[in-house]
């Protein structure tokens, strides 16, 4: 019985994996700084956030998202807001793909990916530069956004993994 | 009749934007809704949604300070092996400097006491300063924002626009104060600009943050007079820094004629900063 709840509790903590990860990754923002490399940056809140409210809606709840948004905007000092929207925009970009999507292609989500994230970061700047007079290095948005794109299709295999271990490999 | 193209991504928008999915507590449109009016209330300041920041913001730099650990247990021990490689070289390197520096040093009490002495004479305004030192306990530099986040705030007497000192060396200003955290943005970050006093000819400019890790001379025409190597001291125009504090180097670059500023300070190295206040008194 002992050894029948312990499970579950574990499985329960897997369960919130993802979520888990998101206020880590937003309160912690990983950065790659002090190795030197210039021109390296990702957003890996963008990528699991896409991923998994694409693959796994229910996993991630909007409320929490909303909420991690609002962290990450204190910890990185943007206008409090701009990545709760960012978020929000992602999670509604990923419900409508998976409502016109019958058969899930990765190339497909991957791109979709691309596109969502340039439209998010082109809003997004684009508030923080008219509205909250923020300036910008244009050359290191594109660099985020380029290295964002590519890291997506190594995450969403690691999210694959997973998500078979967590939720079995026949899970929607 | 078959529903058209258009209104299949009518209907795909309503249900991604406006349904309720059955395992979320909360729509979509409604959050964005209320995000955005985060937003536009923010911008017009209200008090309401200022008191909300404050308080989230106390709680994320404390929370960030915790998460960072590990990640900066792996930086440090990076630094250290890094710095271990180089120990024989700098120490070389060091014994140099020293030298050098003992030569100054006698050279600049007797040109302080002078200026000290031509400054009475003048009645010239003296600066006094109130010192806070401050401990980093967020150094997460985002590719669009270049700051820190320092444990005092209103409570420990800082206020907004206070110099930030690295030793000696000018590092940023204070940009936003919480109850016990301050936020401080650094001369690298872009949108810093502060007016500079490049010696040894005296030319007065603005430098500004470029982004990355160093900055550049900005609104100036006597290109020409200025070197590699002159040094960049604050002007003390605006009143809002004591003239005179070490900024950093001059590098010039000479493929596009920019002039940036190397900074004496490394700010992906800042531990402990001092936070100051300048408060001018006429003789």
């Amino acid at each position: 019985m002992t050894e029948l709840a312990r499970l579950s509790i574990f499985k329960q903590i897997l369960e919130k994996g993802p979520i888990i990860l998101l206020f880590i990754s937003t309160l912690n923002e990983f950065d790659f700084n002090y190795l030197g490399l210039k021109y390296f940056s990702f957003n890996f809140p963008f990528i699991l956030i896409y991923y998994w409210s694409l693959k796994r809606p229910g996993s991630l709840g909007y409320g929490l998202i909303f909420l991690s948004g609002l962290f990450n905007d204190a910890v990185v000092g943007l206008p409090i807001g701009v990545s709760s929207l960012s978020y929000l925009l992602i999670c509604g970009f990923s419900s409508y793909l998976r409502n016109i999507t019958l058969r899930p292609n990765k190339i497909n989500d991957w791109f979709f990916f691309g596109f969502t994230i340039l439209v998010v970061n082109s809003l997004i700047y684009g508030v923080a530069n008219i509205f909250f007079n923020i300036q910008i290095v244009y050359e290191d948005i594109l660099v985020n956004i380029l290295f964002t794109f590519l890291f997506y299709y190594i995450f969403s295999y690691l999210f694959e993994l997973y998500k078979n271990f967590v939720y079995g490999a026949s899970s929607v | 009749m078959r529903p058209s193209s258009r209104d299949d991504f009518i209907i795909a928008i309503r249900s991604a934007f406006l349904k309720k999915d059955n395992k979320q507590k909360f729509s979509l449109s409604a959050l964005i809704i209320l995000t955005l009016s985060i937003l536009i209330l923010g911008r017009y300041e209200f008090k309401i949604i200022s008191y909300a920041k404050l308080s989230l913001k106390e709680i994320a730099y404390r929370s960030t300070f915790i998460f960072s650990t590990p990640e900066n247990l792996i930086k440090n021990g990076f630094f250290a092996t890094k710095n271990h490689f180089f120990v024989y070289k700098e120490n070389k390197i060091l014994k140099e400097k020293i030298k050098e520096l003992e030569i100054k040093k006698y050279n600049s009490q007797y040109l302080l006491s002078e200026n000290q002495r031509l400054k009475e004479t003048l009645n010239e305004l003296n600066f006094t300063s109130n010192e806070i030192l401050a401990k980093v306990i967020v150094d997460k530099q985002s590719p669009f924002l270049k700051s820190i986040i320092v444990n005092k705030g209103s409570k420990h007497g800082v206020v907004l626009g206070m110099g930030v000192l690295d030793k000696e060396y000018l590092v940023g200003k204070v940009v936003e104060v919480n109850f016990t955290t301050s936020r401080i943005l650094l001369l690298s970050d872009l949108n810093s600009k502060i007016p500079v006093d490049i010696t040894p000819n005296n030319i007065q400019s603005i430098l500004s943050g470029t982004g990355k890790d160093n900055g550049k001379i900005q609104y100036i025409k006597e290109n020409l007079l200025i070197e590699n190597e002159n040094e960049v001291f604050t002007s003390g125009a605006g009143g809002i820094f004591k003239p005179g504090v070490p900024i950093g180097t001059i590098v010039k670059n000479n493929l596009d004629s920019q002039i940036n500023v190397e900074f004496f300070s490394d700010f992906s190295q800042l531990r402990f900063v001092k936070l100051r206040a300048y408060l001018s008194e006429e003789n």
